[in-house]
């Protein structure tokens, strides 16, 4: 898969090229403002490149497809259907036996069972974020697009749903993008960390993190590779 | 105002008594400035509630409250039925917004009433005519209402329902009639509080019965006054209990979603 | 949340302008073909209306409205503001009076007419005294609305800074409340636009409202009846749009970020 792009009138991105191999975990860390949202949008195909293209598979994105879910913060729930209402929301096209039945499964894999009935009001913001991830794996995507999903949880609900996030791609094995601005977050769980520079924001280093999972975050190589980061964005070591 | 009572009841008790107290003091003060004034004409709380005794026994009470709520449920209802569907559309439609909204906008402060002219000529006088005055009434400020709320619908939602690859007419359907609910139904109370306005209003133009009716012939015919401000009162508590009852159609826990913008 | 496509700028004077006309031949064919003898056609309003300016009583009906809507808004306003603002600061009062207010809400200002006439007689005094009615309940909700939506982070931060509580509420809680309160004053001009003409239907004889009835009854002028509808009309959208304006001034823009 290939993906290549330029910014927009205000310049936004710029010379963007990036290649993901199928089942990766691919993050994409910058800080806040710095464009990464608009770049996966614009992978999604929700906006088009002003120049470029993105391809996936050899084929070129003109919209959004069923293929490639992006999970919004819990904000993208909808509030008048129950945990089972939405994950079923895309699932119009199976049988009744095959919705049900997926619903079961990705209730369990994300940890809501008992709360089948609730509405998303009744949930706290981890199990909103849960049932939005489970609401996107239940069409089988071939890719799953996060934007700095974590970002309203407090820091120790944050620990605990990256380990639940890795077990369900270990589980299901989408490619995973995912956007964020916590530097810990991305080299705790990507392959892969495309480190992004301020506006007009290019790529600029791209980190492959070799530690297998579950990651030691006190392990030297950990720290060598999230300290080769924070220098690679000019920040100081200490506070 | 603290009465000597304060040390006997609780305070959860006393708390509601304020309110009813401070009710208590405006109808003796009314009463004292009735009974003190020279001319008198305007009627005390007391006169007031004989004037309702009078029409139960009479039965006209009952006989006017339906008159008018028939009126009333009508008009709304019509005015519903087309506006909200007429509304929904134009408002998922940027152009039909465009094309419409200067229309709306001067038929808007139009007042109903003053299309009492209009109305006799194509209806006459009677109850079609105090139908249609209510339709109008209710049906610019729906049709904004269903407008408005299609346009706060956060668009998060019409991304999401692309991007699980619904048509265009499923993500009308499935995504944007159910978000807009809450705001239809807050929409449908406030508008249910100006039809009851219009009716008064016309059934002291337009027809011979109902409350509004009521206040007008009491005082043409005897300037009976103490049925005109019990016909005012009543009006203004059925007025309070229509709108009490489209609050509570609001708990409905199934229907009761909302959009925090920040 | 809308459909997709991006309209151009000139479609947003196309568009209009194409339903308008489309509305007004409509208007016009459905007399012709309905060979109507009273249901006056676009062009005859047209006349109408210029005969009326002609003998000068079109601004002075206008006039005497706009007067009238100005002296019972601007009553409303300066009763109805600041006890709004006393309900809103103090909950032990709102909850005392606001009952009172709710039962006399609902009564439509057209239902005072017979009691306005015995204390004020017929005339002037009555209509402003009827949208005074009109008006004052949607100021007093949005005062209070206003006052009871500061963040009391607000009212904290102050009283850290040493305000006393005068200071506290013309400093702090009135602009902080003003953006809700201007919302309720448009809102209130419009239901005060509405009621001046139904007051001058039954009360006065001078105004829009006057017209509308008087020209149908003094020689069924249905031309004249649909001018003054329609002046109605304009002119309620004047006022709404004159409103507006005031959102644009800096000190309050900060609260109408998302409105339309």
């Amino acid at each position: 898969m290939v993906f290549q792009r330029d910014g927009k009138t205000t310049q936004v991105l710029r010379d963007v090229n990036l290649q993901v191999a199928p089942g990766e975990f691919v993050c994409i860390l910058g800080p806040s403002g710095c464009g990464k949202s608009t770049l996966l949008s614009t992978m999604a195909g929700f906006l088009s490149p002003s120049s470029g293209e993105v391809k996936i598979d050899g084929e070129l994105v003109t919209g959004p497809s069923p293929r490639r879910i992006f999970v919004f913060q819990e904000r993208g729930l909808f509030p008048w259907l129950t945990v089972e209402g939405n994950i079923a929301f895309g699932l119009f096209k199976l049988s009744r036996l095959e919705r049900d039945r997926r619903i079961a499964y990705y209730v369990k894999l994300v940890g809501l069972e008992g709360f089948e009935k609730a509405y998303p009001s009744e949930l706290s913001g981890g199990m909103k974020q849960r049932l939005e991830v489970a609401r996107a794996l239940a069409v089988n995507p071939d890719m799953l697009f996060l934007d700095e999903p974590f970002g309203a949880l407090d820091s120790i609900t944050r620990l605990t749903m990256r380990r639940e996030l890795l077990r369900i791609w270990e589980a299901e094995r989408n490619t995973i993008i995912f956007v964020t601005h916590d530097i810990d977050e991305a080299v705790q769980l990507a392959d892969r960390v495309a480190v992004m520079s301020d506006r007009p924001a290019t790529i600029q280093q791209i980190v492959t993190i070799d530690i297998p999972h579950p990651r030691d975050l006190s392990s030297p190589r950990y720290l060598e590779l999230r300290n080769g980061i924070f220098d690679q964005l000019g920040l100081a070591h200490k506070v | 105002m603290q009465l000597s009572l304060n040390s006997f009841l609780p305070l959860s008790l006393r708390v509601r008594l304020r309110p009813i107290a401070f009710i208590a003091a405006l109808l003796i003060a009314w009463q004292i400035a009735v009974s003190r004034s020279p001319v008198h004409i305007l009627p005390g709380p007391s006169e007031v509630v004989g004037g309702i005794v009078d029409l139960i026994r009479h039965g006209l009470l009952l006989k006017y409250i339906v008159a008018s709520l028939f009126r009333v449920t009508w008009g709304f209802l019509l005015a519903a039925c087309l506006a909200i569907p007429i509304g929904l559309h134009v408002g998922w439609h940027r152009r039909a917004e465009m094309a419409l909204n200067p229309l709306i906008q001067i038929f808007r402060p139009i007042s109903p009433l003053a299309w009492i002219p209009i109305a006799i000529l194509w209806l006459g006088v009677g109850d079609l005519s105090s139908i249609f005055l209510i339709f109008l009434g209710c049906f610019f400020p729906l049709l904004l209402t269903a407008i408005n709320a299609v346009q706060n619908v956060p668009a998060v939602h019409a991304n999401v329902a692309r991007n699980f690859g619904l048509s265009p007419a499923a993500v009308v359907y499935r995504v944007l009639y159910p978000a807009v609910v809450p705001q239809l139904i807050v929409g449908l109370r406030i508008t249910l509080g100006v039809a009851w306005l219009v009716v008064v209003a016309a059934e002291m133009i337009a027809v011979n019965s109902g409350l509004g009716f009521l206040i007008v012939d009491a005082r043409n015919a005897g300037n009976r006054y103490d049925l005109v401000v019990a016909g005012m009162v009543i009006i203004g508590l059925i007025g309070l209990l229509l709108d009490l009852g489209m609050r509570s159609l609001e708990r409905v826990k199934s229907l009761r979603w909302s959009y925090s913008e920040d | 949340m809308n459909s997709l496509a991006e309209p151009r700028k000139w479609e947003k004077y196309f568009w209009p302008v194409l339903a308008s006309a489309l509305f007004l031949a409509l208007w016009h064919y459905s007399v012709i073909w309905s060979a109507t003898k009273v249901f006056p056609s676009p062009l005859a309003v047209e006349k109408g209306m210029a005969q009326l300016a002609g003998k000068g009583l079109l601004w002075s009906y206008i006039a005497d409205s706009l007067r009238r809507v100005a002296l019972g808004f601007g009553a409303a306003v300066l009763v109805g503001v600041p006890v709004g603002l006393t309900l809103g600061w103090y909950p032990t009062a709102n909850q005392i009076v606001n009952p009172v207010l709710q039962i006399l809400r609902p009564i439509s200002p057209i239902a005072w007419i017979p009691v306005a006439i015995i204390l004020f007689g017929i005339g002037d005094t009555t209509a402003v005294f009827l949208i005074f009615l009109a008006a004052f309940f949607p100021i007093v909700v949005a005062s209070v609305d206003g006052v009871s939506n500061v963040p009391s982070m607000f009212r904290r931060a102050a009283r850290n800074f040493g305000l006393s509580p005068l200071q506290l509420l013309v400093k702090v809680v009135f602009p902080a409340a003003l953006p809700q309160i201007i919302i309720g004053l448009r809102i209130a001009l419009g239901i005060a636009w509405l009621v001046v003409v139904a007051a001058e239907m039954i009360a006065v004889d001078s105004g829009l409202g006057y017209l509308v009835i008087d020209a149908r009854n003094s020689g069924k002028r249905y031309d004249l009846v649909v001018a003054a509808m329609l002046l109605i009309g304009v002119i309620g959208l004047v006022l709404d749009l004159c409103f507006r304006r005031l959102r644009n001034f800096k000190s309050v823009r900060w609260g109408f970020r998302n409105e339309s």
